[in-house]
């Protein structure tokens, strides 16, 4: 698939913003007044930003209400509602702890069910998808929760659970990386069942045209995945060792925590690109290309 | 939950369909024209029209996007930078006909065959050549030379007619049908449609192709035939056939000169003529009274196997000799079969199954008919095999004798003209007796003589002066292409920077681009184009271009007369010309402006009209001293080409006023009654005479009823050619008109009356191993696809496909490219792997490749930068055989241009950043392309 | 909307047969006319004369080689369009409804009004069946020519889909595959159409017929020469001259 930025950011920061809403939401850690506000402050950041980020991925985003309509049967409709939805419950909780000094706390265990449940819901816009079979699969919302709580750990300043979620999520994460890589062939979809044709052995021979074309742009990512092995490297370095490392083995300093984030955020973005660039929709198999 | 918005299914199609004709490429289908606001709309196929009976083609129906491609050339053009630059100058069109005038009207008064007048995917010609032969030049032709002219010569003088224009397989009838070659690029719908009934009916497709594309990779059987060597295997099915005496014998005897008597006196004037009474027919043997009768006599019984000796002189009858040339081992399956590439198993089941289909799935018609000896027949007994081929086997150095071969074949199994085979379309049948004879006496100020193309009987009609020098400039008609009844355009260019047999003043071109596709040799026609002789002054010292797009050859005229679209002009398809009849009926039609053009250009042949007026053509000066015709609308509607025959023959005067079909007087509402019609006439022939065409009274009757020909003339097939024999004699000594020494072993070995197959020209082993071929893709026609929005995104670039065999032995993968080198030059281009493809052949699309600048294209297009042309390895010369002379690529019977006799190397090379040779970008006089498109009219 | 219907009255959709397509390409460039002027946004081009030109296309032609183990290969050209599946995946990733399928026969199609271009139906179309216009950034897809099938203002013969209609060697077929005595359902049965990807479970409505065998040399017997010689030849020709006399 295409790894278009704004999708990659979007998913990304919004995740890391629902994450770190979730930790709020829990009280971890417990801030009120003007602490407060720097952490919704950032998480706020994430999550909008993301979301806005996603609507530029829009041919028509001045349409994007709409998008609210199908939550009966659409998971980006239900993320619609799911983030809307949460990031109201967290502004008034939020409110509650930047200007009363007062923790609503069932409003705030509410908002972190419905942060998890966001990133579920963004999740599963790509896990339901049986055209990838790299994605289709319950590890996609795993992963993408595990993304979300523990950069969100990591900006609430949740050392010791950073520590532990950041080694599940690269465990994991390595998981996937190898299982998914054979997942398009255990999928049983294959240019013989897409185009019925026996006698032989079969290839695609020409593209329709001799151009590209939405698809082949939108679905169809050679290029990238060259790179692939080494991406990965990089990205379960900067994503999980690096920030790991820095909390586990050297004193807490701010400085050192930024830098942690930071490198996380810069990891999962490179992660979160692999993600869209190794999968495969299976339409490519029309063009003789994955 | 489920619920739906409301949709208007019946939304308003259009304000208005206008019905004319497509001109997308040659096939002319009809086509409504959808209009919305006085604007085009949408294009579709006439269901009515006999020609696509409503379908359409790719490129048909993306009409729309010619009509508005940017490259459209928008005013008169004067060059005002050198040649080639592109750099011109807008002018109006007084100063473009005052222009022309200037440049014609000396060369008419002193020297007319210093102006050369080529076209190229003219439509017009009977008119484009009739105002050729007003203005007394010998030098007019269209394409055909370096398109087809093998199989329209090989095929009139074998049988009248040949396939495409002049006849089509019995589709509702046939049980097998044999394709040769590549043939999409003609009669493209009708075959299409062909195939689609024969694959309904269960009826068998067998494709004889070194490349198994398009109509091919739909054939239930597939011969990956080796290039050039169709006749060869031909031959050998008719080897097989002859062995085993599965022949129609009753046919050939009745229908054919097989049964005429040869003259077989070595040492005589007549040696090799058939046998003629004291008024010039062929004589024939015949069984009841035991004596040479007149083949016509309404009682003779042609014998097809005795020999008569008569005053000292062996006579044999033709079959003879197609007994004893085709029954010998040179043919036989298991001496060919290396050579064709195919096993001689194969070879001989083909073989058998057209004997099994011939002879033991014959039908029968009850249909009485009457034969032109006046016997009665109570029904039509058909073979039903049908054959086609095109380009494939005709654009070879032996493609007139490959298409004489193929006709030997339909012929011996009885598969001409009778149900489920092969049947003529109006005006064809017509032998070469029938066609006109070449003229090219060019006199100051006068008209010529006769039309400039038509069909030698002999030497004596040679377009050649007393000493031998050829009469026109292009060499047609000489000893060294002695039936080129198409012209060689591809010559032209050649011949008139040589200087060779003379210099011109003024070359007027239409719709060809000499400078880009139409050319072999490419890069040194530009080159040509551009040469100046030791006075500084352009070898080719005017040229004139008209075109309706910014093509490549534009670039290298002086002054472009900027044509309409096809959807602003009149024409007319005429039985006079290249008609669009089918085996069923005569038919003709139109083109019609359906809208104005929105910019100052003119319809071509209209500006020929006024032009004509100007230089005082005859024919173009009304008694009063004013313009003949408006327009060419003018003259579509009053000229008369034999008085009460016209351009078109729907709609005309009779005597009283009323209206009539086939002949009769002009009719000034006539064009409006096309429309009416929507753009077409057509006249059906009637059911006694649907078969049998050249020997039904009935259809000679009608023929003659219509105004296809004046008077019944059936006639028999020569498979045995007469006028080739002739020739032969010269070359041996005989006559008064005698070729050169260097030709004579030439003609005696091509111009042989009996179809024969030899190795094509670059055959022999000098490191070029493997075929190179070209074919157009059905969604795109030459050039002119290539500025179309939609089309251009189908083929905007062009790979070199290459077979298994090679792919693997040069260990090439996806996204390679190769160096490819021929005997003249070098091309480096992309390229692809095909497995359905003969192993010593690669391949490409034709013309997708484009020069930089032209067809309002950015620079950066993958037509410029990945796609490529194979003619910059293809010379219009063969190579220097040390002699001084310079040798034709072309068939020696007809000139043809040899495009698929290419043979080539081809090495792996790195992936360069553009496919060489590039050429640098041309200045294109038309306005930058625009940056989307989403077009709909009534948005 | 989003929702499938449990059931349509109809399934209309396509049968393709590749024993037939040449690959012409005439249903691409019809279908692009008649849905560039008529449903919706005209099928636009982005770059139609640059260097890298995309336009949005409803029908594609494909093309596939099969090399059996011995013998000579063959290629197959292969139109695809919308298949009109029954479980349609598109339509149930939609966020706005734009998506739907029509409940009386089937067709499945986008109201663009109401399209975000989010592009998410596309990705879940396994069969490449819709594209993003690059001009007006909706999602297009075929129709079936809804507005052709249906339309008062056409002639009767003419209420079929473009790409049916232009169709030069009848490769296309039109009809609903729900009615068992239909062309189109005749003609399945009769040649064993397929649909594709069936292990999707997307339940295509479109039918593909296979190419028949090919190559496949059932002969007639092979023929028997007549005599040894060139003579012999002769001796026979008389001979039977004189029977068919």
């Amino acid at each position: 698939m295409h790894p278009a930025t704004s999708l990659i950011l979007f998913t990304t920061l919004s995740g890391l913003g629902f994450g770190l809403l979730i930790f709020l939401g829990l009280g971890m850690p417990p801030v009120t007044g003007w602490v407060a506000f720097a952490f919704f402050a950032i998480a706020y950041a994430l999550a909008v930003g993301g979301l806005l980020s996603s609507v530029f991925h829009l041919g028509h985003p001045e349409r994007a209400l709409k998008a609210f309509t199908q939550w009966r049967s659409s998971w980006l409709s239900r993320e619609a509602w799911a983030a809307s939805g949460v990031l109201s419950v967290m502004a008034v909780f939020g409110a509650g702890l930047v200007f009363a000094g007062e923790r609503i706390a069932p409003l705030g265990w509410l908002g972190a069910l419905g942060a998890a449940g966001t990133v579920l819901a963004t999740s599963m816009i790509y896990a339901q998808l049986k055209t990838v079979p790299r994605w289709n699969h319950w590890s996609t919302p795993s992963l993408f929760l595990l993304h979300a709580v523990a950069g969100g750990a990591l900006l609430a300043g949740q050392s010791a659970a950073a520590i532990l979620l950041l080694v599940i999520l690269g465990t994991f994460q390595l998981w996937v990386w190898s299982d998914g890589d054979v997942r398009f062939e255990r999928s049983s979809t294959t240019l013989a069942t897409a185009t019925r044709l026996t006698g032989g052995a079969l290839r695609a021979f020409e593209q329709p045209h001799t151009g590209p074309n939405y698809l082949t742009r939108e679905m169809i990512h050679v290029v990238g995945r060259r790179h692939a092995r080494k991406l990965r490297a990089i990205g379960l370095s900067l994503a999980v060792i690096l920030p790991a490392a820095i909390l586990a083995l050297l004193p807490f300093s701010h400085a050192l925590a930024g830098i942690a984030v930071l490198s996380h955020i810069a990891g999962s973005l490179v992660n979160r690109w692999l993600f869209f660039a190794e999968a495969e929709h299976v339409v490519g198999l029309y063009y003789g290309q994955r | 939950m489920h619920s739906q918005p409301d949709l208007d299914t019946s939304p308003r199609v259009s304000d208005e369909i206008r019905r004319t004709t497509c001109y997308m490429c040659a096939c002319r289908c009809g086509i409504n024209v959808h209009m919305k606001k006085g604007e085009i709309a949408y294009i579709e196929g006439n269901r009515d029209h006999p020609v696509n009976k409503g379908v359409l083609c790719g490129k048909g129906a993306a009409g729309i996007m010619q009509h508005t491609a940017p490259s459209r050339l928008r005013a008169p053009l004067k060059r005002v930078g050198p040649r080639g630059s592109g750099a011109f100058e807008e002018i109006t069109w007084d100063e473009a006909l005052e222009t022309a005038t200037g440049w014609l009207k000396p060369l008419r008064e002193s020297d007319p065959k210093r102006f050369a007048f080529f076209t190229g995917r003219d439509q017009s010609q009977s008119f484009t050549g009739y105002w050729a032969q007003a203005f007394g030049t010998p030098n007019f032709a269209a394409h055909g030379g370096f398109c087809s002219v093998n199989m329209a010569a090989g095929g009139i003088y074998t049988m009248g007619g040949a396939f495409w224009e002049f006849g089509e397989p019995d589709w509702d009838h046939t049980k097998l049908f044999l394709l040769f070659g590549v043939a999409e690029d003609h009669s493209s719908n009708p075959i299409k449609i062909g195939l689609g009934k024969l694959k309904a009916r269960g009826a068998k497709v067998i494709g004889i192709n070194p490349i198994r594309s398009g109509y091919n990779a739909v054939a239930d059987d597939w011969y990956g035939i080796t290039p050039g060597t169709d006749g060869l295997f031909i031959l050998s099915l008719v080897h097989c056939l002859l062995e085993a005496g599965k022949i129609d014998l009753d046919y050939l005897a009745r229908y054919t000169n097989a049964p005429c008597l040869v003259n077989m006196d070595e040492s005589g004037n007549e040696f090799g003529l058939i046998l003629k009474d004291d008024d010039g027919r062929d004589l024939v043997w015949d069984a009841n009274e035991n004596r040479p009768r007149c083949f016509d006599k309404p009682d003779v019984k042609p014998d097809l196997a005795a020999t008569w000796r008569h005053a000292g002189v062996t006579h044999k009858p033709v079959f003879h000799l197609i007994a004893e040339r085709y029954l010998a081992e040179e043919y036989a399956p298991e001496t060919v079969a290396s050579t064709v590439g195919i096993p001689a198993p194969r070879i001989r089941a083909l073989a058998a199954e057209l004997a099994d289909v011939a002879f033991n799935q014959a039908i029968e018609i009850k249909q009485p008919w009457t034969d032109f000896r006046g016997q009665t027949h109570e029904t039509m007994v058909g073979r039903p095999v049908s054959m086609h081929a095109m380009r494939g086997i005709s654009a070879h150095a032996n493609g007139f004798q490959t298409c004489r071969a193929l006709h030997l074949l339909q012929i011996l199994l009885g598969a001409v003209e009778t149900p489920g085979s092969f049947r003529f379309k109006p005006p064809y049948p017509k032998p070469p007796e029938a066609h006109p004879k070449p003229h090219a006496d060019a006199r100051a100020g006068e008209p010529l003589g006769g039309p400039h193309l038509g069909y030698p009987l002999g030497p004596e009609h040679l377009c050649i002066e007393d000493d031998g020098t050829p009469q026109r400039i292009d060499k047609a008609y000489t000893w060294e292409n002695p039936m080129s009844a198409h012209g060689l355009m591809h010559m032209v260019i050649s011949n008139a920077a040589a200087g060779d047999p003379y210099k011109i003043d003024t070359l007027m071109l239409y719709m060809a681009n000499m400078a880009w596709n139409s050319s072999m040799n490419t890069a040194q026609t530009m080159a040509m184009l551009t040469a100046k002789d030791e006075n500084g002054e352009y070898k080719i010292p005017h040229i004139i271009y008209s075109d309706s797009y910014s093509s490549e050859m534009v670039a290298y005229a002086d002054l472009i007369l900027p044509d309409t679209t096809y959807l602003e002009r009149h024409d007319c398809i005429s039985l006079l010309d290249r008609p669009i009849s089918d085996a069923e009926r005569a038919a003709d039609a139109i083109r019609w402006p359906v809208v104005e053009p929105d910019r100052d250009v003119r319809a071509f042949q209209s500006v020929l009209c006024d032009l004509g007026h100007r230089l005082g053509l005859p024919g173009f000066v009304a008694p009063g001293g004013g313009p003949a015709f408006a327009d060419y609308a003018g003259y579509i509607t009053n000229h008369e080409r034999r008085p009460g025959v016209g351009p078109l023959s729907g709609w005309r005067l009779a005597e009283d006023g009323s209206e009539t079909d086939g002949r009769g007087l002009p009719n000034s509402e006539q064009i409006d009654r096309y429309i009416e019609n929507g753009g077409f006439w057509t006249a059906e022939i009637p059911d006694n005479a649907q078969f049998y065409k050249p020997w039904n009274q009935a259809y000679q009757n009608w023929s003659v009823d219509i105004g296809l020909v004046d008077a019944p003339a059936p006639y028999t097939f020569n498979l045995y050619s007469e006028p080739l024999r002739r020739f032969q004699l010269a070359a041996e000594g005989k006559g008064p008109r005698q070729p050169p020494e260097h030709l004579r072993d030439r003609i005696l070995t091509e111009l042989d009356p009996l179809p024969i197959w030899r190795p094509t020209g670059t055959d022999a082993d000098d490191g070029f191993p493997v075929h190179a071929l070209t074919q157009r893709p059905m969604a795109m026609y030459h050039s002119w696809g290539t500025q179309n929005a939609w089309l251009r995104q189908i083929h905007g670039a062009n790979p070199l496909y290459v077979p298994t065999k090679i792919w693997k032995a040069h260990g090439f993968s996806d996204g390679d490219w190769a160096q490819v080198t021929s005997p003249h030059g070098e091309i480096t281009v992309p390229v692809a792997h095909m497995a359905a493809l003969n192993e010593n052949t690669v391949w490409t699309w034709n013309a997708i490749g484009k020069r930089k600048g032209a067809w309002a294209l950015d620079p950066d297009a993958p037509e410029a930068t990945k796609g490529f042309l194979l003619n910059h390895l293809i010379h219009e010369l063969l190579p220097p055989k040390g002699d001084g002379l310079r040798w034709s690529n072309s068939d020696p019977v007809t000139g043809q241009a040899a495009w698929f006799d290419l043979k080539v190397k081809i090495k792996k090379v790195s992936a360069p950043r553009e496919s060489k040779p590039a050429l640098p970008t041309i200045h294109s006089p038309v306005p930058k392309a625009p940056e989307t498109v989403a077009r709909k009219t009534d948005a | 909307m989003t929702s499938l219907p449990t059931r349509t009255d109809k399934q209309l959709g396509l049968v393709i047969d590749l024993d037939i397509c040449v690959g012409c390409h005439a249903c691409v460039t019809a279908c692009k006319g008649w849905n560039t002027e008529n449903y919706g946004a005209p099928l636009g081009d982005d770059d139609p004369y640059g260097a890298e030109p995309v336009g949005s296309f409803l029908n594609r032609i494909h093309s596939y080689e099969v090399q059996p183990e011995d013998g000579t290969a063959q290629l197959i050209h292969f139109p695809k369009s919308c298949l009109h599946c029954a479980d349609a995946p598109c339509v149930t990733v939609c966020p706005t409804g734009a998506s739907y399928k029509r409940v009386e026969d089937g067709i499945v199609l986008v109201n663009e009004s109401d399209c975000i271009g989010c592009g998410l139906c596309a990705w879940a179309c396994p069969y490449g069946a819709r594209e993003m216009d690059p001009v007006e950034n909706v999602m297009k897809k075929c129709t079936l020519c809804v507005d052709r099938i249906y339309n008062d203002n056409l002639p009767e013969d003419d209420r079929v889909p473009a790409c049916v209609r232009t169709c030069p060697t009848g490769a296309r077929a039109f009809g609903d595959l729900a009615d068992p005595d239909s062309a189109v359902s005749q003609s399945v049965a009769a040649r064993g159409g397929l649909e594709l990807m069936p292990e999707q479970g997307t339940a295509p409505v479109n039918r593909y017929l296979p190419p028949r065998e090919k190559d496949s040399n059932v002969l007639a017997p092979l023929l028997e020469p007549i005599a040894e010689e060139p003579r012999g030849f002769l001796v026979w020709l008389d001979k039977t001259l004189d029977r068919i006399g």
